[in-house]
């Protein structure tokens, strides 16, 4: 079946079977493997992608449901020129991140929550990434690094 | 991990979907997929065909209509969590939804898929239950209403013919008594025991994740309505259940939960 989507501001087009996950689409298919697959059920959150600018679980989400679907991956965060995205910035300066497995789902999961609230704080951060599991940081740092690219977001 | 495969179609109205479905009893509808395509990774469920009602935007509304409110089948669990309406007249949908899973399944997952998924463990279906809900299903030869008492009928089994479609959830409005108490470890997991109840003229408690399907606690409700004290009432939460004992709780555990969440909610309804 083919299925067409805007892929980080590209327009992509493939033949796949409906089983395909979008996960699979999007790391075999168009070969962009910064997002992860942790745990395959649902859970850890590191396949996350934005569709329509809304956090999904990719492993959890058939390619077919996003025909037509406006999607950005990890790879799409950062400008042209290489400039990087305040939200990955702000996991840099705050050392969000360690292995880094885990990173591009929390920073496509921050992304959401940022747009979808106007005021975050400590609580508001923990509970919106509790889809997103982390297993070296301890999380600390990841909240923090999401309040700071919060604020510098105008959220 | 891969599902079986299947053929895939996609429906553009309801009546479109009930035929694309037809009499093939292999074929499954999918909404958000955030029910149904876990079990199908895991092969537990293998659907022939998969007919998407997942783009049916005209069910995905909040709307008053009355003294009810009415709810599309297709409205996902995000929007609910942030309708105006619910907020105002019935918040305890809007927080029920708010708590399911993370931001991420409540992204794809609706209330239809909730309800006609028919696990025991949900939380929507509970809620539903306690605010006596009607549940609106639309087949071959058109509409008919079926109550929530009437439509859980096992683990994952309903009183949905295979080629009916869910598409409306009928609720009271102006929900001003309610409660719900989500018991689990981790924080976007299931309830390994919740409650949700609702005051509204009578005292109505459902529980969720105290059998296959979502139940009331009809020993609590009978006690109220016979004036028993709400200790006294919460006490008989699991009067006549038989709640599953898994890697969360043990069979005790459980009923010991249903009991000190029925008390809280009671407390809470005043
Ligand atoms: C990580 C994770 C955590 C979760 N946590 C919770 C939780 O804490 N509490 C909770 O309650 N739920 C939880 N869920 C389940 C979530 O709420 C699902 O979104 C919901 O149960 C199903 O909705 P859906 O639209 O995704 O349905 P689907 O998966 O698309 O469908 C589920 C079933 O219902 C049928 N169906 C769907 N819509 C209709 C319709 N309109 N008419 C007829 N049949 C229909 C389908 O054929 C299928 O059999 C969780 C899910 C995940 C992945
Ligand atoms: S890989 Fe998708 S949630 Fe873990
Ligand atoms: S940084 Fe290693 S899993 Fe999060």
């Amino acid at each position: 079946m083919k299925v067409s989507m805007t892929v980080n501001g590209k327009s992509v087009s493939r033949d796949v079977e409906p089983r395909t996950l979008l996960v699979h689409f999007i790391r075999e298919d168009l070969a962009l493997t910064g997002t992860n697959v942790g745990c395959d059920t649902s859970s850890c959150g590191a396949c996350t992608v934005l569709i329509n600018g809304e956090s999904v679980k990719s492993c959890t989400t058939l390619a077919v449901q996003a025909d037509g679907a406006d999607v950005m991956t990890i790879e799409g965060m950062a400008s042209e020129d290489g400039t990087l995205h305040p939200i990955q910035k702000a996991f840099q300066e705050n050392h969000g991140l360690q292995c880094g497995f885990c990173t591009p789902g929390m920073v496509m999961a921050s992304y959401s929550l940022i747009k979808e609230n106007d005021h975050l704080d400590e609580k508001a951060v923990r509970e919106g990434l509790e889809g997103n599991l982390c297993r070296c940081t301890g999380y600390h740092n990841i909240v923090k690094s999401v309040l700071a690219a919060a604020s510098e977001m105008g959220a | 991990m891969y599902p079986a495969s299947f053929n895939y179609l996609r429906a553009s109205s309801v009546r479109e979907a009930i035929s694309m479905i037809g009499d093939n009893e292999d074929a499954k509808f999918i909404a958000g997929g955030h029910s149904l395509v876990p079990l199908m990774k895991l092969r537990l469920a293998t659907p022939s065909t998969l007919v998407d009602i997942g783009r049916l935007t005209d069910l995905s509304y909040v709307r008053e209509d009355g003294g009810q409110i009415a709810i599309g089948a297709l409205t996902r669990h995000r929007d609910l969590e942030i309708s105006p309406v619910l907020n105002a007249k019935a918040p305890i949908i809007a927080k029920v939804a708010g708590q399911v899973g993370d931001p991420s399944v409540r992204h794809k997952g609706t209330i239809g898929g909730s309800i006609a998924h028919g696990d025991g463990a949900s939380d929507l279906p509970a809620a539903a239950l306690a605010l006596d809900a009607v549940f609106v299903a639309e087949g071959p030869s058109g509409r008919r209403e079926i109550k929530s008492t009437d439509f859980h009928k096992g683990f994952l089994e309903t009183a949905l013919a295979p080629n009916e479609v869910l598409v409306e959830i009928r609720i009271p409005a102006n929900i001003k008594s309610w409660s719900f108490q989500k018991f689990n470890r981790r924080a976007q997991d299931w309830a390994i025991v919740g409650v949700a109840a609702v005051k509204n003229g009578s005292t109505r408690v459902a529980l969720i994740n105290m059998g296959s399907t979502p139940l009331r606690a009809a020993g609590t409700e009978s006690a109220i309505q016979s004036g028993a004290s709400l200790k006294e009432a919460a006490s008989q939460a699991d009067l006549g259940l038989d709640p599953p004992g898994d890697l969360n709780a043990t069979v005790e555990f459980r009923r010991h939960l249903a009991h000190v969440l029925v008390g809280r909610a009671l407390e809470e309804l005043g």
